[in-house]
């Protein structure tokens, strides 16, 4: 059935795939209304395999952790249909349900069977993070959720469309489970947009190629990207490296949870197995068995970053999720804090593979969302949400310095100007700065984590939420380098200021007119030994204020202070 | 006044010169190699290549790299910052992104360091409440511990100064009393717009560049002056008009995308003569194909461009999406077997294989020289004696035919075939995907390399022909001499529209066209006329990207007629109802910023006087070459392009040559000599 196909049609025909995601990508950023898909890119779109659901292209610009996600909801809708036995070209499927689809609530998935000549011949989707889907806390972060209700509506996969025709009762549902139904009006639309362009260029794809040659391009892609895979393994040495980092708690319980891995490379092949990790727990930093399979991807790919997006790449490697174990929580259990997870995942995989190949490992990012929203009433009695995600610094690597105040690994989100903040909300950003000595030390320092301190301005106050993590566990450095500072949260209160129970969480704070919360966020971990940092480099920091005298003479020695004279 | 007008275009590696006299209507162009570091010996060198006497000369419009340079290079001067209290970092923090979304490496150093960042108390809220006063003693500490520190310039950044700028005002007035030169400018003299890093960043770099630019312009302009020299010297803005040199020196960073500017301004002029209104341009360098699209005469302006990672540039420029796939872009098979061009470039130095000086991986020059559609007696720029064949052959054999199993000539061909795919898909993303028709479409390449793919791009985007000027080589230098004086002005307004005042948005208009007519007054060139438009950023509320919404007013005897709330309305749901298909059903109508656009327009040369005079297909025969298309070779005439008479019809295959472009008309396509000099490619008819 596969037909042969020449290398110079394939390399043109990966572009052209590779093109036809990427504009469903852009399509959505330009139509969604809520700040989240159309700023940030928390969304993603690709074509997906007609039987398995496996990633066959996606687009670059959405989110990273889409990249390794996406099949499994392309797969939970191929078994529904499969299961009903009426699969319809024409039929468009949605659903939220995280336990299925992998991430959290937020995300709304929108699977499309591309017919071709009345024939099945692979699947279109589309996520996108909403604004709001219901549940407990406005914007769906909610620290002390015990279970999935609590976070918003959950739906299965459902037809939205039916052989082409909408179903407006499904439509009717969602809009009446959100706080804001325009903007998920308008985030819908958009995404409905973005699969009819996909239909329309695969038409024309398939048009100028012939099925049988696009088919057979697809299927060779993903023997290409699984060989590159291999090559790439087969360059590391062949041994067995172990990791193990800590999630500071879950929010209900105040005790860490620690996340294991092993890494074992073997000629071509590479088992990552996570044995050793914390049980289920009652709060909200489990994650379903998707989540987990697609950060191993996500970390893969930020050590390859040549890889292709496609599901060949992971056919050389063993992904062991224990059973039980918060990597692999059934329904109901609560995920809207799986971000922090992922993350500690990636770092335990960083860390593993730093021991292998520490040329090829960057040290640890900041290792958390910081997922802040403050909300009240005007004075005028409007009711107001400011929700956003806070940065931290990077890695060190063995090129460079680690970037200061970065975006997290899993994500590409920038982060709103304060300006646009101040013009929306009644709060002033008293300081939105770097966080001098929250670097890790090294040849090459980490990045450096930033301050930020927000002030409420009307008289009714405010309550805060703080969905954070590495609060008591800091980021790691690599090839020798240090640790970066921890989280540091902090409230305002009449008699001063407060830290919350649980570190890296807070939740309801309530903020009076003038007061602050103030958020000090982890640089990266140092790359190697920080005894070989240039003085100079120690002096720069030191005369920009980023480290403090003293902790550069006890970190690198005395050394620096003479360049400074 | 009548007189000469010189375009000059200062590139990475040639001085390019168009000269035209208005009273003959006659064109020259000269082309010299760019001196560096300072681009002014090239510059006047190539001048003095055709004109004599500069007394004769009315205008000399500037093309530069200097600012983009400086930018890239990290070369501009060692400047000052004064912000408010708590926000020293906002350059350094940008917005919180990262250079590439795989990998988490790389970082990023702002153009001012830490130890020159120095807060001052003060504080304006986003309403324009000041709340804070600014400490005029502290911004005067500051200012002289600046000037300690030897800056040559000095930015001052406060937060929400767009919507008030009282603190900055008093600010900059304090420091400039103290400061011993002009280089003082504060965010909201340049950029009076919502966001603080990128109105903060596009001010400091403005800053950096202000010293070493507005130095280069000096220079430039007394030698001009000096050897007779008495027009007016003027240079082309990123947004594709030309400013006056007293603007370029307070506004250096207008000047950011420059060079490519012009170019597609002339490219623009070139087709909409030649009558094709819509074209998409190509410029193929040795890293990079630059693709930019005019619809009906117009380019398309983004409002921000990075010039490197963290180095945001927000004014209005034109819109050029680039594409690492360059003549110099390096064809490589990855280790799943997939044959890759780019991004690595061999550049210009040391070039591609064929060049002999040093590269031996194989580029995208290298396979047209082995498919014979590059010259190898006569390189381009004649910096070579000879191109080595052989070289460049073996080295297509080893790092692409062996992994892929194919011969030299197949090898070389799908390195062509896999280039002009991507190529494509630039070209696409700038048509298809923003819903134009690329059958409508033109494609102009210019620059050296571009011609040899225009065939190409006729068959995988479907455009319905393309056409090559005359002289591709100095299209810039030419639309520096076209290019209109045009002014962009920008103020956030931030208000719902029910209720606006329009008194206060009409004051906004005012002061923009008062400034914008002052500037044109004020410049000692000849105007055709003066234009004025005016454009709201708008969205719902709620919404994060706006559109660009056109309104109707009219200025009359230099004052503006404000327009109503209504007409504001209706603008809105015209524009929105264009970007979007429909209307938001109860949706508040929000006003972010107002943008204006002063415009005089300059007199128009008449393009024909390019065109060649006399002239024979015949005898502009050359020779004959054996040159390879898809799997066969082809006995292939080659003609001296610049002697082909208009009127000329070359049946491919066929290669037109010139001193600075190698065209390519393959089989089944036809290129055709118009009354511009222009050769317009098409199929041919059945």
């Amino acid at each position: 059935m596969s037909t042969e196909i020449d290398p110079i049609t394939l390399a043109v025909l990966a572009g052209r795939m590779e093109q036809i995601a990427d504009e469903m990508d852009a399509t959505l950023f330009r139509a969604a209304f809520n700040p989240i898909i159309a700023e940030a890119h928390d969304a993603s779109h690709g074509l997906y395999h007609a039987g398995t659901g496996d990633t066959l292209v996606q687009g670059k610009s959405g989110l990273p952790i889409f990249v390794g996600v996406m099949s499994f909801a392309v797969k939970a809708v191929i078994d529904k249909a499969a299961e009903r036995g009426d699969l319809a070209d024409g039929d468009i499927y949605i659903f939220n349900d995280a336990h299925l689809g992998g991430t959290h609530l937020s995300d709304m998935r929108l699977v499309r069977p591309y017919f071709h000549d009345g024939e099945l011949f692979c699947y279109l989707a589309s996520v996108g993070h909403w604004h709001d889907v219901g549940g407990a806390v406005p914007g769906n972060y909610n620290p002390a959720a015990t279970d999935a209700f609590q976070e918003a509506f959950v739906l299965p996969p459902v037809r939205l469309a039916r052989a082409g025709e909408m179903q407006q009762d499904i439509v009717d549902i969602l809009l009446r489970n959100t706080r804001l139904p325009q903007s998920a009006q308008g985030d819908l639309n958009g995404q409905l947009g973005a699969l009819d362009l996909g239909v329309k260029r695969m038409d024309e794809l398939l048009a100028e190629y012939g099925a049988e040659t696009v088919r057979a391009a697809l299927d060779a892609l993903q023997d290409r990207a699984e060989a590159l895979m291999r090559a790439e393994l087969t360059e590391l040495p062949d041994g067995r490296w172990e990791a193990t980092d800590y999630l500071d708690n879950d929010g209900i319980t105040d005790e860490p949870l620690p996340i294991t891995v092993a890494l074992e490379i073997s000629g071509d092949r590479m088992t990552l197995d996570f044995a050793g990790t914390a049980d289920r727990c009652a709060g909200p930093v489990n994650i379903a068995l998707p989540t987990a399979v697609a950060t191993a991807y996500v970390a893969i790919k930020h050590i390859f970053p040549a890889l292709p997006a496609n599901a060949g790449v992971m056919r050389p490697i063993e992904v062991k999720i224990p059973e039980g174990s918060l990597l692999s929580a059934p329904f109901p259990a609560p995920v809207g804090g799986y971000t922090e997870t992922i993350l500690r995942m990636i770092d335990v995989i960083f860390a593993a593979a730093s021991q292998a190949a520490p040329e090829r490992v960057v040290a640890n990012a900041y290792g958390t969302i910081n997922a802040l929203s403050i909300s009240g009433k005007r004075d005028n009695g409007q009711p107001w949400v400011m929700f956003s995600f806070y940065g931290g610094g990077h890695g060190g690597s063995a090129e460079s310095d680690g970037l200061n105040h970065g975006n997290a690994p899993i994500s590409t989100a920038t982060i709103p100007p304060m300006e646009i903040l101040e013009a929306a909300y009644p709060v002033m950003f008293k300081q939105w700065a770097l966080r001098p000595d929250s670097a890790g030390a090294g040849r090459h320092r980490g990045g450096l984590g930033a301050t930020y301190e927000i002030q409420v301005l009307e008289g009714n106050g405010a309550k805060a939420f703080l969905f954070g993590e590495r609060g008591r566990h800091a980021p790691k450095g690599a090839a020798g380098g240090g640790e970066a500072a921890l989280n540091v949260f902090s409230y305002e209160q009449a008699d001063g200021w407060h830290s919350p129970p649980m570190a890296s969480k807070m939740v309801g704070i309530r903020l009076e007119q003038g007061q602050s919360v103030r958020l000090d966020t982890p640089g990266g971990g140092g790359y190697g030994d920080p005894a070989q940092r240039p003085p100079e480099a120690v002096a720069r920091d030191v005369a920009g204020g980023l480290l403090s005298p003293e902790r550069a003479t006890e970190t690198y020695g005395p050394a620096w202070q003479e360049i400074a004279q | 006044m009548t007189g000469k007008m010189i375009g000059v275009d200062v590139g990475g590696t040639f001085t390019d010169i168009f000269v035209l006299d208005e009273g003959t209507g006659k064109a020259e162009v000269a082309k010299v190699p760019t001196t560096r570091p300072d681009q002014s010996g090239g510059f006047l060198s190539g001048i003095g290549a055709r004109v004599s006497n500069l007394s004769e000369v009315s205008v000399v419009v500037h093309g530069t790299t200097a600012g983009t340079n400086a930018l890239l290079e990290r070369k501009g001067a060692r400047i000052g910052v004064i912000t408010t209290q708590g926000l020293r970092d906002v350059l350094e923090m940008r917005r919180r992104d990262r250079p590439r979304t795989w990998g988490l490496r790389g970082d990023f150093t702002p153009v001012v360091e830490r130890a020159l960042r120095l807060e001052v108390p003060e504080r304006t809220l986003a309403d324009g409440t000041v709340r804070t006063e600014v400490d005029l003693e502290a911004v005067r500490t500051a200012a002289r511990q600046l000037l300690e520190e030897d800056c040559l310039a000095c930015a001052i950044l406060f937060a929400n100064s767009y919507a008030n700028p009282e603190n900055e005002a008093r600010a900059v007035a304090a420091v400039r009393e103290i400061w011993p030169n002009d280089h003082v400018s504060c965010s909201s003299e340049i950029l009076p717009e919502i966001r603080e890093f990128e109105r903060f960043s596009t001010t400091a770099l403005n800053a950096y560049l202000q010293p070493e630019v507005s130095g280069y312009l000096a220079r430039l302009e007394a030698a001009l002056k000096q050897g007779g020299f008495a027009g007016e010297f003027m240079i082309v803005q990123s947004n594709g008009g030309v400013m006056d040199v007293e603007t370029a020196a307070a506004f250096p960073i207008r000047t950011a995308l420059s060079g490519p500017a012009a170019g597609v301004i002339a490219a623009g002029y070139i087709a909409e003569a030649a009558g094709f209104p819509d074209i998409i341009t190509g410029d193929m360098g040795g890293t990079s194909f630059d693709v930019s699209l005019i619809a009906q005469g117009q380019s398309m302006l983004s409002p921000q461009t990075a010039i490197d990672f963290g180095m945001v540039v927000r004014s209005p420029m034109i819109e050029i999406t680039t594409i690492g796939a360059g003549g110099g872009s390096i064809a490589w098979v990855d280790k799943g077997g997939l044959l890759m061009i780019g991004p690595e470039s061999a550049g210009s130095t040391p070039g591609p294989v064929a060049y002999g000086q040093g590269n031996t991986r194989p580029t995208v020059t290298d396979a047209n020289v082995v498919l014979g559609r590059i010259d190898p007696e006569n390189p381009i720029g004649g910096k070579l004696e000879r191109l080595d064949v052989a070289a460049a052959e073996a080295a297509i054999l080893e790092h692409v035919g062996k992994p892929l199993g194919l011969d030299a000539l197949a090898a070389a061909e799908a390195i062509l075939r896999v280039a002009n795919s991507r190529m494509a898909g630039a070209l696409r993303l700038v048509s298809i995907e923003r819903g134009f028709d690329p059958a409508r479409f033109a494609f102009m390449p210019f620059g050296g390399g571009g011609a040899l793919h225009a065939g190409a791009m006729l068959a995988e985007v479907g455009l319905a022909r393309a056409i090559v000027p005359r002289y591709p080589g100095v299209t810039s230098a030419m639309g520096c001499v076209i290019a209109d004086m045009r002014q962009d002005f920008v103020q956030t307004v931030n208000a719902m529209l029910a209720g606006i005042d329009t008194a206060a948005l009409a004051a906004h208009m005012q002061a923009h066209v008062d400034s914008g007519l002052a500037t044109l007054e004020a410049a000692r060139t000849s105007f055709e006329a003066r234009e004025t438009s005016f454009t709201l950023d708008m969205a719902y509320l709620g919404q994060t990207h706006t559109v660009s919404v056109p309104l109707p007013v009219t200025v009359r005897e230099g004052r503006v007629t404000p327009p109503s709330e209504a007409e504001i309305a209706e603008a809105f749901d015209a524009a929105y109802r264009e970007t979007y298909g429909r209307l938001l059903q109860n949706g508040t109508r929000r006003i972010i910023n107002l943008r204006t656009a002063v415009t005089g327009k300059r007199p128009r040369f008449d393009l024909s006087t390019l065109a060649p005079e006399g002239g024979s297909t015949e005898a502009a025969l050359k020779g004959r070459r054996r040159v390879h298309f898809g799997e066969a070779w082809h006995e292939t005439r080659i003609y001296d392009r610049l002697a082909l008479p208009v009127g000329a019809e070359v049946p491919g295959p066929a290669i037109l040559e010139q001193p600075d472009t190698t065209v390519l008309i393959e089989p089944e396509l036809v290129g055709r000599i118009d009354s511009f000099g222009n050769t317009i490619i098409e199929r041919a008819a059945e």
